[in-house]
């Protein structure tokens, strides 16, 4: 097993950027919670892998009203955060798994092709975060539903977002352990006093529930409306007849935490 | 790569990306830590990495080079066993076994840093562990018990051992 494998360990930021270049034909082993399973069973066998344990991405920092995450920063750095992000975090797997896994990683997660991954990234979308990457043509900073679109060869370096008024979270209430939420809704008043709502375990990545925005001052409508944003998933976790059923619960829930 | 397994400081040969689990049973003998699931879904393989409980699955090795490492074998011996130890005998917490080594490195990490015998709370804690006995009732009551410390065991001539409890039930 992976016995050329060509294994770096940076000791920076800028040392984990230049070891990166271009991505390409590097592996990233952030927490390991997705790739060293994908290594151990053969399924992915890097040329070269990049561990960035050592390489300074992680903490929280919060400077006035903006919250900016490093990429290496565990799940379970975030579980008192403000809703959504801070219950989105409590939510995910278990104690031990968010101890280990990472925003980074959260972020770039790629199950099997249509089953839904990557719990915070609804969070995310939903407070309209930004995401500073680096490889090829150097670092960009992009809306996160832009960099879930294309983020192949990025190495993410931290997530941004500015405080929201107000943030909610809801989830179907299941221990999933192994599994990615199977479906879960949150919801942030901005700045601005716009609604923003995403969906996470509805379709592969995260989605934005725009429609349902748009009857945010009737939760009930606004709920019907968020079927029409997204094809549900339909997979071992949970059927798409079951998702659409809980879809418009959790809209509406989140919507009356939001008032 | 070192690595420090039970107090003893090992050299490791491994590739960088294998397991922890892997080296552990594989290369160093220390087969303690089950290979369950081996992608972070059943917890058999949990150990103690600098005082915490990880999934030894999914950590690469030399993401932890120089690490200390204790897994179950570390917190008790066969004829000393630790106070969880001592519970889940007294329990029938064991069932087939499989689970217990992850079971027991992580009830004795929650007891360690303060862990109520409140049974939700012990339920949060070993969420990642899956028993497919089923017997989660006597591992709660187990862990719960072992709280306090309160078991007196004496080996029997079978090599077994009997309990009796010496304080109060909780």
């Amino acid at each position: 097993m992976a016995e050329a494998t060509e294994v770096l360990t940076p000791d920076s930021p800028e040392a984990a950027a230049a070891a990166f270049g271009e991505g390409g034909d590097v592996t990233i082993i952030g927490g390991g919670t997705i790739m060293v399973p994908l290594v151990t069973h053969g399924v992915v066998q890097p040329n070269k892998a990049l561990i960035l344990a050592d390489a300074g991405l992680e903490g929280v920092d919060q400077s006035g009203t903006t919250v900016t995450i490093g990429a290496m920063t565990s799940v379970s750095a975030l579980s008192e955060l403000d809703a959504p992000l801070g219950p989105c975090a409590a939510n995910l797997g278990d104690s031990e798994v968010r101890d280990q896994a990472t925003v980074g990683g959260n972020l770039c997660a790629v199950a099997p092709p249509e089953h839904p991954t990557g719990d915070l990234q609804g969070a995310f979308v939903a407070l309209g975060a930004s995401v500073r990457s680096t490889g090829a043509g150097g670092e960009r900073i992009e809306p996160v539903a832009d960099f879930l679109a294309d983020r192949d060869n990025r190495l993410v370096l931290d997530v941004t977002y500015e405080q929201p008024q107000a943030g909610a979270f809801e989830s179907l209430d299941r221990p999933h352990t192994h599994h990615p939420t199977p479906l879960a809704v949150s919801g942030a008043r901005l700045a601005d006093g716009s609604i923003q709502l995403a969906a996470t375990g509805a379709a592969p990545t995260a989605v934005r529930l725009p429609s349902a925005e748009a009857e945010a001052s009737d939760p009930d409508a606004a709920g019907t409306a968020a079927l029409g944003d997204v094809r549900l998933v339909d997979d071992a976790v949970s059927s798409a007849w079951y998702r659409e059923r809980i879809l418009p619960v959790l809209v509406r829930r989140v919507l009356e935490q939001l008032g | 790569m070192n690595i420090t397994v039970n107090g003893d400081e090992l050299e490791v040969r491994s590739p960088g990306l294998t397991s922890l689990l892997r080296v552990l049973r594989d290369e160093l003998d220390v087969v303690g830590p089950k290979a369950g699931c081996e992608a972070g879904g059943c917890g058999a393989c949990t150990v103690l990495v600098d005082g915490a409980p990880r999934r030894s699955c999914l950590t690469a090795v030399a993401a932890i080079d120089g690490a200390e490492v204790t897994t179950v074998e570390g917190l008790g011996a066969a004829d000393d066993l630790s106070p969880v130890q001592q519970a889940f005998v007294h329990y029938y917490a064991a069932q087939c076994g499989f689970c217990t080594p992850g079971m027991v490195v992580a009830a004795t990490h929650y007891l360690d840093s303060g862990g109520s015998d409140d049974r939700k709370e012990i339920q949060e804690a070993l969420r990642g562990h899956v028993c497919r006995c089923t017997g989660y009732v006597k591992i709660i009551e187990a862990v719960a018990a072992a709280r306090g410390g309160n078991f007196d065991l004496t080996t029997t001539a079978e090599g077994g051992y009997t309990t009796v409890m010496t304080g109060d039930a909780k």
